[in-house]
């Protein structure tokens, strides 16, 4: 076993266990710090297979802007920081929900291993590196990359549009300060 | 050299996770992070595929398979999905402050009625809290 799969496997166990506690814990806010730990250890696993760049915008967009979102929206809405059993739905509803996630894990799992199971590769640190991504993304990958910023655009303005209060809205119609 | 098989079964933990996370959760914050998951999931195996050559799988045990592909496929559409996700949750969560400032609640078993005000709407933020009880 090399290094490298040491590495991967002590990051794959912590991603996975900081992803169930974001899922389980108890405490809203918890849940959102656990995902920061399992983003972050997604991120050293990309780092792992050879994606720098890959690694570095998880960091940046996800660990950066997606968690402080998520923990805005949490301040935002009055998440009770205690305890809550009223996060999750009835029991029943958990253990339908435990169900189908072992069943699309289960199904997911079967199917890779029995298509790509023992092969084995060789990571190439050269390939993920910022000149041969952004040589291939504004190259081959250069529309979709126009679209989306288009998207991206769209979001924003949707975003603002749709979390206006009315009233604001009112006062803009009418024309007044 | 490293084995895809624990890239892949990490995957699909992640992913059998953000579908618990979504289905068994009932604040609608909680469920986001739930999608975030599977949507890292796929991440992870969009980046996994980029280690194989040009050609995949097919192509690994002949003389030819040490050819890169120069778009490098996997990782330029990883950074795609982050791009999407991060418009995704931006929209979401404005949706989600939306349905708190209508409903004073964002338990998703409280809300039974969509839409605003109007002639049938039954809906106050009372009512919602008292229906999620």
């Amino acid at each position: 076993m090399s290094g490298l799969e040491v590495l991967f496997i002590a990051l794959a166990v912590l991603g996975g266990a900081s992803g169930l506690l974001a899922v389980t814990s108890p405490r809203v806010v918890h849940c959102a710090l656990w995902l920061v730990v399992c983003l972050g250890s997604l991120a050293g696993v990309y780092l792992v297979l050879g994606a720098e760049v890959v690694a570095l915008v998880q960091i940046l967009v996800y660990v950066g802007a997606v968690v402080v979102l998520v923990i805005f929206a949490l301040m935002l809405t009055r998440a009770p920081v205690d305890p809550s059993p009223r996060l999750n739905g009835p029991p029943l509803q958990k253990l339908a929900a435990g169900a189908a996630g072992l069943a699309v894990g289960g199904i997911l799992a079967g199917t890779l291993i029995y298509a790509v199971g023992g092969t084995e590769v060789q990571v190439r640190s050269g390939q993920g590196g910022a000149k041969p991504i952004g040589e291939a993304v504004f190259s081959g990958w250069l529309l979709p990359f126009e679209l989306l910023s288009v998207l991206l655009l769209a979001a924003l303005v949707a975003a603002i549009a749709v979390s206006r209060r009315p009233a604001d809205r009112k006062r803009d119609e009418d024309g007044t300060r | 050299m490293i084995h895809l098989l624990g890239p892949l079964v990490l995957a699909s933990v992640l992913a059998g996770l953000g579908v618990y996370g979504i289905l068994a959760r009932r604040n609608a914050v909680l469920v986001l992070i739930g999608a975030e998951l599977l949507l890292n999931a796929a991440n992870l195996l969009l980046v996994a595929a980029s280690t194989l050559p040009a050609g995949g799988l097919a192509a690994l045990g002949q003389a030819t398979g040490q050819v890169q592909d120069p778009l490098i496929p996997g990782q330029s559409m990883a950074i795609f999905v982050i791009t999407i996700a991060a418009a995704e949750i931006g929209v979401a969560l404005a949706i989600v402050l939306l349905l708190f400032r209508a409903r004073g609640t964002v338990e998703l078993t409280a809300v039974q009625e969509l839409g605003e005000a109007s002639a049938t709407y039954t809906e106050t933020p009372q009512t919602a809290k008292a229906n999620g009880q």
